[in-house]
């Protein structure tokens, strides 16, 4: 059984060039917000990515998973020939690696999520036969790349508006900001710890009833509210700063609370995008020992680390000067407008991993930046820019399609 | 090749706005000892501090076209890109009105009447107040983007508005009271040099007029 080798050593070597190109280009984005509005900087950032990354993966990152592994091709029609989904598997992860790769060097924050599927759909639908894709499930997941960030949006709008009513237009910003930010927190850690709870834990065999898991979630939100709010409270006013920007001081307590939210972003990211990587792998690996299509089989703790792993390389050779650029010119989110943005598109991304649905975390973080600007938080956004971003998603459907492929029928001849 | 999503942030208007005005405003500011120099008959002063004035115009000439530039259609702001282009032009008049008058002092190497000289160096003053209390209103801009234009940060630049109009107010009866002064004195004037004085006077007042309109357009902006 030499080709089970084969096959196993490719897909671990090519689900750690995707992973790495995840961390450069995916990542990067996510944190670029917290190190943009100085609430961290680019080491604690990474820091922040590799440990939040990594437990996102493990504890809630299960059902998307196994959406990529099994949820786009029908693994029935390929019961006599199990190879080709090896072929097909191995192909997508190194077109979307290629991808992100190109991209990244370009400077495109272009999706994981969506070269991945596009690389699965495409092999599916030309390498094997259009039947072979399960249109209906891909049906849901390209209306979800609509709706998230349109809900990301529209929470993020809602949130920085509470913040502008409660906070921002007070006459005592800084007490209005010591109070109410530690609400924020807790909402903050009660919805990733609940969506952890209900949905992430079965894949690590724990199983938690319903009323204990809002109970518990509820719990460990306060706890991390009340570390929070003590944190808050020995922020003392900055007299000198606040005369050239009056909000110096609140943004400060802000950026406390951004410190949580990035925590919860990466969290959210390694819930829905390492799947990207580790999916078509632990698909592999299934075949290849049992020499069966769908066998039911846990994935391989190894494979989890080779996914966290590979993105906190692609971190830090390539994803830290990402951070740096993005980081620099996004000022204008100052911690007060970055943890809206942060807390809405954590929150969407969580909910949407709970429910198995791969979605764009780069994405959804645009859709709600682009809600807290409709907020009329942000100074100015440049829509020719937002114009372009929307474009360079479209494009990366067909592009991981067509490398995907290419790279199946270079695999279907040159493989055992 | 640029990142896009850090280009998603358009070059935001607000810090160079507050920075434009700052220069606008210093310029202005030159005019108290131009005058002074020009009472004390020192040329040789007045010719430099004109150099400055005209320096600073210039820079706050260069920067208004680099904030214009900045400032493309495509821009999604809270407030109307038009607005904002109004201010900084009325911003950039302060530091043009205070040009005029010192090229037109150092062109007909004026004389201002030993009668008058004290009215008439208060009355510079009052409308450098003017454009100091203008300057003051525009640096609330970020405080202003900061809160979205809401609560508190409004009332206190409303606030800072209605000062700026009570010195504009007082820079009015100023110029009546500078008039009537000057034309109790005329007869004994050369009359071409009256004709100038008096213009210069409207000049001069007209820096508080722009001061005023600074703080117009930013209450425009609170409206929205």
């Amino acid at each position: 059984m030499d080709a089970q080798f084969v096959y196993i050593g490719l897909a671990a070597l090519f689900g750690i060039f995707m992973a790495w190109g995840i961390g450069a280009n995916d990542v990067a984005n996510a944190m670029a917000t917290s190190v943009g509005s100085r609430a961290l900087t680019i080491k604690q950032a990474i820091l922040v990515a590799a440990v939040f990354e990594f437990l996102g993966a493990v504890l809630a990152g299960g059902e998307v998973t196994s959406t990529i592994r099994k949820g786009i091709v029908d693994a029935d029609l390929l019961s006599g020939t199990p190879e080709l989904l090896v072929y097909g598997m191995l192909a997508s992860l190194l077109a979307a690696g290629t991808w992100l790769l190109i991209a990244s060097r370009s400077g495109w924050p272009v999706s994981t999520t969506h070269s991945i599927v596009g690389a699965i759909v495409g092999f599916a639908a030309v390498g094997i036969g259009i039947d072979a894709v399960k249109w209906s499930q891909v049906g849901t997941i390209v209306m979800s790349w609509v709706a998230s960030p349109l809900t990301a949006g529209f929470i993020a709008f809602l949130i920085f508006s509470s913040v502008q009513r409660l906070i921002l237009s007070r006459e005592d910003p800084l007490k209005q900001a010591k109070r109410y930010v530690p609400v924020y927190m807790f909402l903050a850690a009660f919805t990733i710890t609940l969506v952890t709870i209900l949905k992430g834990l079965k894949h690590v065999g724990l199983e938690i009833s319903v009323a204990n898991a809002y109970v518990l979630a509820i719990v460990i939100a306060f706890g991390i509210a009340v570390i929070g709010a003590i944190v808050i409270r020995r922020i003392e006013p900055d007299k000198k700063m606040e005369k050239s920007q009056h909000f110096y001081t609140v943004e400060r307590v802000f950026a406390v609370l951004m410190v949580i939210t990035a925590c919860g972003m990466a969290f959210a990211h390694g819930s829905n995008d390492v799947a990207n990587a580790i999916g078509p792998v632990a698909a592999v690996i299934s075949v290849a020992q049992s020499g069966l299509v769908g066998a039911k089989s846990t994935v391989p703790i190894w494979v989890l680390i080779i996914g966290g792993g590979g993105i906190v390389i692609g971190l830090a050779t390539y994803g830290r000067h990402v951070i740096a650029t993005v980081g620099e010119k996004i000022t204008q989110l100052t911690p007060s407008r970055g943890f809206a943005a942060e807390l809405a598109a954590g929150a969407t991304i969580v909910i949407a991993s709970g429910t198995g649905i791969p979605i764009s975390t780069t994405h959804t973080l645009v859709g709600a930046v682009l809600g807290v600007g409709l907020a009329r938080g942000i100074e100015a956004i440049d829509l020719r820019v937002v114009g372009r971003i929307l474009i360079s998603w479209v494009v990366t459907i067909p592009a991981g399609a067509i490398l995907a492929i290419l790279f199946f029928f270079v695999f279907k001849t040159i493989l055992p | 090749m640029g990142n896009l999503l850090a280009n998603i942030f358009g070059s935001s208007p607000v810090q160079p706005l507050e920075k434009h005005v700052d220069i606008s405003y210093r310029c202005t500011r030159e005019l108290k000892p131009f005058f002074q120099a020009v009472i004390a008959d020192d040329w040789d002063r007045v010719r430099e501090i004109r150099e400055k004035i005209a320096s600073l115009e210039h820079e706050a000439d260069d920067l208004k076209k680099e904030i214009r530039l900045h400032l493309p259609k495509s821009l999604f702001m809270p407030v109307p890109r038009e607005d904002l282009l109004e201010l900084l032009l009325v911003q950039d008049r302060m530091a043009n009105r205070t040009k005029d008058v010192s090229g037109l002092v150092v062109g007909r190497r004026m004389q201002i009447p030993a009668q008058i000289a004290d009215e008439f160096l208060e009355f510079v003053q009052r409308n450098i107040d003017a454009a100091k209390q203008a300057r003051k209103s525009v640096r609330e801009l970020d405080e202003l983007f900061t809160t979205g234009f809401k609560g508190a940060e409004v009332n206190l630049v409303e606030d800072l508005i209605n000062e700026l109009d009570r010195i504009e107010t007082d820079t009015d009866d100023r110029e009546v009271e500078l008039r009537a002064s000057l034309f109790e004195i005329e007869a004994t004037l050369h009359p071409v040099s009256v004709i100038f004085l008096y213009r210069v006077i409207e000049l001069i007042g007209q820096i508080a007029d722009m001061a005023e309109r600074v703080g117009r357009r930013l209450e425009l902006l609170l409206s929205h």
